[in-house]
């Protein structure tokens, strides 16, 4: 446990040793309030709520969040401190979950830092600070999803190009699966089961009941199964491909 | 005490690493020689843990690392090779992880990062950026990190590999220093630094242990092995060199260089006897103007040259 402390440690202060975290953390809080206000249509819906802001979430994850994972095993790969990480006293799933709980750390604090939101919208009625409480909490859940499947894909290879297009190409097959362009190509003709397979597998549709303040069991099994799984992945990628 | 047996290694078609099998005892200094893709760093990244042998094992103090892996890297302190570090970090942050990593706590941890960068003079850059640093201090941080928990085993590959002559003396005098109490392994291709520090050396080549020595008896397998040297003044070569080549005990005379009025002769000996004396009486009796007469020990890297190119080559 104190292993995965002290790689969580060194992969957080990480990000702030760079100009990553600023940019990165700009980007995110600046998007989100494009979203909200201008895609998301806040003021004209006249509800004090956070949904026109977490609705959009899947989308903006769905391009910074591989942004933030790349760099996890392709930058030691590269590097080669990889060999030096894997030489110490500790074990691929210590590293595995140190490494992925320091960027899971880094995004939740990037949600934070949209506070001014949730100042804004109890400024202007009276919000369901509950139903925010969770909507942030889901989002916070589904930011993990879709970071075990870029720290997968990080330790897939050396190039940290390679590891965002193809992390966020991976994610963005979980988001559309429940779309009806998908669905739409597999209920032609694959039997019914299938399909609803496929659509359980859409980030969308876990994550559309979170986005309204509801949580339900199915979905947080549903992200942390996910998490778990990817990251299983994550270390047998890891330990199969060590040298490469 | 480390024991690899019969370790190997493909990648694909390439054997890197092919039944290798060497014991190495507390206090060894063992240098690893051999030309570039030999396979000497594939068998320190088996040593070390980070890739598992195709056969084979590696028991480091009893322990196989296959079974308790984390168990035995406690025990290895370990360089790779480039000494890769993680560049955004400072050298005190760097060394402060490690310390962490190795276990150590509060106090302890100061006390093991002050000794390690003691040990390697690395005070004056404690708080730069690793990626700011010169590739000698680079190399030191690499050492400073392998060394700070006091490890029994310490793998060094190539330890010394682009640092400047003063920097390479001070990490053989370092090596020198730890080498009482401790298992080193350090890959080199620089054949001097196994003379310097090593107390025995193993030369391999494509995957194969081709020789395993002290450094002495490599260097007696050179064909200078005590030969003599002799440059004498006058233009009589030939005459000189059958002269040479009557006395007892030589295997044959070659001359080296015939320049003007001077000629330089080498005089190999059969099976490596000291022919000193019979050379110097044979200059004093014969009244020859000598300007230079001494005992070559042999070269390393001819011997390097030899067992690696392949069988064949030596005479």
């Amino acid at each position: 446990m104190s292993n995965v402390v002290s790689i969580f440690k060194r992969e957080f202060l990480g990000y702030f040793s760079t100009p990553i975290a600023y940019v990165f953390l700009a980007i995110f809080v600046f998007l989100s309030g494009i979203f909200t206000f201008y895609m998301g249509s806040f003021f004209d819906r006249g509800q004090a709520d956070l949904q026109p802001f977490f609705q959009f979430h899947p989308w903006l994850y769905l391009f910074l969040i591989p942004a933030l994972a790349m760099r996890l095993w392709a930058e030691e790969r590269r590097g080669g401190t990889i060999e030096l990480l894997l030489t110490l006293p500790v074990t691929i799933s210590q590293a595995v979950l140190g490494k992925f709980l320091a960027a899971w750390a880094f995004s939740g604090i990037a949600l934070l830092l949209t506070f001014p939101l949730w100042i804004t919208v109890n400024y202007l009625g009276n919000a369901d600070n509950g139903v925010i409480l969770a909507s942030y909490l889901g989002s916070l859940l589904m930011a993990g999803a879709f970071l075990a499947i870029g720290a997968c894909m990080s330790a897939l290879t050396r190039n940290q190009v390679i590891a965002f297009v193809v992390s966020a190409v991976v994610c963005f097959g979980f988001v559309l699966s429940g779309f009806p362009l998908v669905l739409d190509f597999f209920s032609s003709w694959a039997p019914e089961f299938v399909v609803q397979a496929v659509s359980s597998f859409s980030f969308l549709s876990h994550f559309n009941a979170i986005s309204e303040g509801v949580i339900e069991l199915r979905d947080v099994v549903y992200f942390v199964s996910l998490i778990a799984f990817w990251l299983f992945a994550n270390a047998v990628v890891i330990d199969v491909k060590k040298a490469d | 005490m480390i024991e690899i047996r019969n370790l190997s290694k493909h990648f694909g078609d390439l054997t890197a690493v092919d039944d290798v099998s060497f014991q190495v005892a507390r206090g060894d200094v063992l240098g690893f020689l051999g030309p570039n893709g030999a396979g000497k760093s594939t068998t320190m990244k088996m040593i070390t843990g980070f890739i598992a042998p195709d056969a084979g094992s590696v028991v480091v103090g009893g322990e196989d690392i296959a079974v308790h892996p984390v168990e035995v890297k406690r025990r290895i302190g370990y360089l790779p090779e480039g000494a890769p570090l993680y560049g955004d970090m400072t050298v005190k942050g760097f060394l402060r992880f490690i310390a962490e990593i190795r276990g150590y706590r509060g106090g302890e941890c100061d006390q093991r990062v002050d000794r390690a960068v003691e040990l390697v003079s690395l005070g004056s850059v404690l708080g730069k950026p690793i990626e700011t640093l010169s590739k000698g201090f680079k190399r030191r941080v690499g050492l400073a990190q392998a060394i700070l928990h006091d490890p029994e085993v310490l793998i060094l590959d190539e330890p010394t590999d682009g640092l400047d002559p003063n920097q390479k003396h001070d990490v053989r005098e370092l090596i020198r220093g730890m080498a009482e109490d401790k298992i080193i392994v350090l890959s080199t291709h620089i054949l001097e630094e196994v003379d310097a520090v090593c107390n025995r050396a193993i030369i391999i080549a494509e995957g194969r242990i081709v020789s395993d020595g002290t450094p002495a008896e490599l260097v007696a397998r050179s064909i200078m092995h005590n030969a003599i040297s002799i440059t004498v003044l006058g233009n009589a070569a030939n005459g000189i060199r059958d002269a040479l080549a009557g006395l007892p005990n030589v295997r044959g005379v070659e001359i080296d260089e015939e320049a003007g009025e001077r000629v330089r002769l080498h005089v190999f000996p059969e099976g490596g006897a000291m022919l000193i004396e019979e050379v110097g009486r044979m200059v004093r009796e014969r009244g020859w103007e000598i300007e230079e007469l001494r005992v070559e020990r042999g070269q390393l890297d001819e011997v390097f040259r030899n067992v690696t190119v392949g069988e064949g080559v030596m005479v």
